[in-house]
């Protein structure tokens, strides 16, 4: 008799260390997009939830997700998506934050609230930690970021946007 | 033999899902058309992930009527989309684009807002993820329509000739919301863009029951082409 908590666990971690593939610094784990994992016999169903509606990385993601569980030696997986409740930036781990700001993006404020999308404050420059900064544009590089300017150390940089 | 065209059972959800689908994959695809074009470089990425924005909520939304989003998206013929006629409009000029964002924006934040509440939990679920969206559509859109009205005489010129033609328009997207409340946000952004407020008089209305522009068949000619000419293909 296998022991399925056991079984349930190595699944467990071997998807969350699947790695988003635009912010390869962040887990799926760090992101707070893995909602569920479940064992029904020899099948693992993986329940996650989408950042943005036309995050292109989900796709990815969800292949990640059946790849890595291949590697661990669960053959037959399934990923489903669920919209409710909503993910926000709020769910980001503490850890994915600080990941996220050693790797030069500043992390989204937090308890973001309608408003707090418009973020009458700056995020810090995460490269000088200098408060002073400005929006350049609130599109960036990928729809989850904003693109800011330190004025202290005058480098670019992303920020994650409030969602 | 692989399909090419699709039947849909329009039941009165599945019409209305597919209204707000379709206003958002159309006005998405054309958003998608400035990639490469666009005035500047911060403009490019923000005009992209407009697009990428809509064209996420039109499939979220398709998903959503229980048949298959990418037979919704290249399988159906003009007569099948249910977009109000002014998301399928050309592009025109930058301040044609911008102008046209800010007046559908406005509209779609407001019935996102709305929907967060709807007994319909699949469209709740969207409207929590769209409204937040919609947003910064409109945050972003109304910014540049003000630049542009109160800017130089000739994108002052260009603005208000955007706004006048789009104006008739803007009732089909305001049906199923409140007009008056919708005003309430347009008008102060058109008073500081120096522009003046066309009156309300006769509207364009037909997408909803499937009468289109010529523009719409263009569009789906360049959008459909690959599923349309190698049925069943795959990446």
């Amino acid at each position: 008799m296998v022991d399925q908590t056991a079984l349930l666990a190595r699944a467990r971690a071997a998807v969350a260390a699947v790695e988003d593939p635009e912010i390869p610094v962040l887990t799926i784990d760090d992101l707070g997009i893995l909602r569920d994992i479940n064992l029904d016999g020899d099948m693992v169903e993986v329940t996650i939830t989408p950042t943005y509606s036309g995050c292109p990385a989900m796709a990815v993601i969800a292949w990640e997700i059946e790849a890595a569980l291949t590697r661990a030696g669960f053959p037959k997986s399934r990923v489903r998506s669920v919209l409710s409740p909503a993910w926000t930036t709020d769910w980001l781990s503490a850890d994915g934050r600080r990941k996220l700001q050693e790797y030069g993006i500043a992390p989204p404020e937090q308890a973001a609230g309608r408003r707090g999308l418009f973020g009458e404050s700056r995020p810090a420059c995460p490269r000088c930690g200098a408060k002073a900064t400005e929006l350049i544009s609130a599109f960036g590089s990928t729809a989850c970021k904003a693109l800011h300017r330190c004025l202290i150390c005058r480098e670019p940089f992303d920020a994650f946007k409030c969602h | 033999m692989t399909t090419t065209s699709i039947a849909i059972d329009e039941t009165p959800r599945i019409r209305s899902l597919l209204a707000l689908a379709d206003d958002a994959l159309i006005l998405g695809h054309r958003t998608s058309e400035w990639t490469g074009h666009a005035p500047t470089l911060e403009e490019e990425l923000a005009l992209a992930n407009i697009a990428l924005d809509m064209i996420g909520q039109a499939r979220t939304l398709y998903q959503a009527t229980g048949y298959p989003e990418d037979d919704l998206a290249y399988l159906r013929d003009p007569h099948q989309f249910r977009n109000a006629l002014i998301a399928e409009l050309p592009n025109g000029d930058f301040a044609f684009t911008i102008a046209r964002l800010f007046l559908v924006a406005v509209a779609s934040d407001q019935f996102w807002c709305a929907a967060m509440a709807s007994d319909d939990s699949d469209l709740a679920a969207i409207a929590a993820k769209a409204e937040k969206e919609t947003a910064y559509h409109v945050r972003h859109a109304a910014e540049w329509l003000i630049r542009l009205g109160d800017g130089t005489d000739e994108s002052h010129r260009r603005a208000q000739a955007a706004v006048d033609p789009l104006w008739p328009y803007t009732g089909e997207v305001t049906a199923g919301i409140d007009r008056t409340a919708w005003l309430r946000t347009v008008e102060p952004v058109l008073a500081r863009a120096t522009l003046s407020r066309p009156t309300d008089g006769w509207m364009q209305s037909g997408g909803r029951e499937g009468r289109h522009t010529e523009h719409l068949g263009h569009l789906l000619a360049e959008m459909q082409i690959l599923p349309r000419t190698y049925p069943g293909a795959v990446w």
